[in-house]
């Protein structure tokens, strides 16, 4: 229970620091950057190698070479949705994550098994 | 364009906002490690590069300037989509350099866990930056 006590604080604050970055950069193009940062990712991993050690971290590393392949394409998919379809924001976003899921746990049965 | 810092924006958002962020954050990390204990690290780690707060991001960018527009007298909100959307372009960069941290952790991680997390931050924003350079030098 602490560990995820723990986990949570420590994943909201990588993740609004990353996000107040977004908030004061500009162009909008460049903060988008920081709206794909590793913020889960660094709180995440910091907690695997303290506990599980490096070779579940690096298992874990691995596979978010995938995951971030899914990220991209999630991205277009909100991009074109929302430049050619005129959807909102909210809309484009979620239903984009069908794109995430498929993609990610597509690419994982295909390249890990 | 140049690259510029403009802290005002810090203003237009509002602490609840912060808190939703916050929260979704904390969220996210804390079912990223329950996924990873019961699917194991393979599975865990795609969700290391899942859209937690993405939603809440873009949604916010589109609000923003929907009532910056709208206070300046203007309709904003084809404004609001576009910010939103090009939001999402640099995202899409962004999730290249998350690649090159995953790779970066893959690598590094038996030598040193600080020394992986750092030069794969590094790494992560360095092609993060470089991308987006190349984008704009093309489309300029």
């Amino acid at each position: 229970m602490t560990e995820y006590v723990i986990r949570f604080f420590i994943g909201g604050f990588a993740v609004s620091t990353f996000a107040l970055l977004a908030d004061v950069f500009r162009p909008k193009s460049f903060a988008g950057l920081f709206s794909a940062a590793p913020s889960i990712a660094l709180a995440t991993l910091a907690i695997a190698f303290w506990k599980d050690g490096p070779a579940y971290a690096a298992l874990e590393g691995r596979s978010m070479m995938i995951g971030s392949l899914a990220l991209c394409l999630y991205s277009i998919a909100v991009c074109q949705l929302m430049k050619r379809y005129e959807f909102s924001a909210l809309v484009a976003t979620v239903a984009s994550l069908i794109v995430w899921t498929s993609a990610a746990l597509g690419g994982k049965w295909l390249l890990l098994g | 364009m140049n690259i510029r810092v403009k802290l005002s924006a810090l203003r237009e958002t509002r602490w609840h906002e912060y808190l939703i962020r916050f929260v979704l954050g904390g969220l996210a990390t804390v079912g990223t490690g329950a996924i990873a204990s019961l699917f194991g690290p393979e599975t865990g780690g795609l969700f290391l590069a899942f859209p937690a707060i993405f939603c809440a991001s873009a949604t916010l960018v589109e609000k923003h300037e929907r009532e910056r527009k709208e206070e300046a007298g203007l309709l904003g909100t084809r404004r609001g989509k576009e910010a939103a959307a090009l939001d999402a372009a640099g995202a899409a960069l962004g999730s290249i350099g998350l690649l090159t941290f995953g790779a970066a952790i893959w690598l590094l991680a038996h030598q040193s866990s600080w020394l992986a997390l750092l030069v794969a931050s590094a790494v992560w924003f360095l092609t993060s930056v470089l991308l987006w350079s190349i984008r704009r030098w093309i489309w300029a």
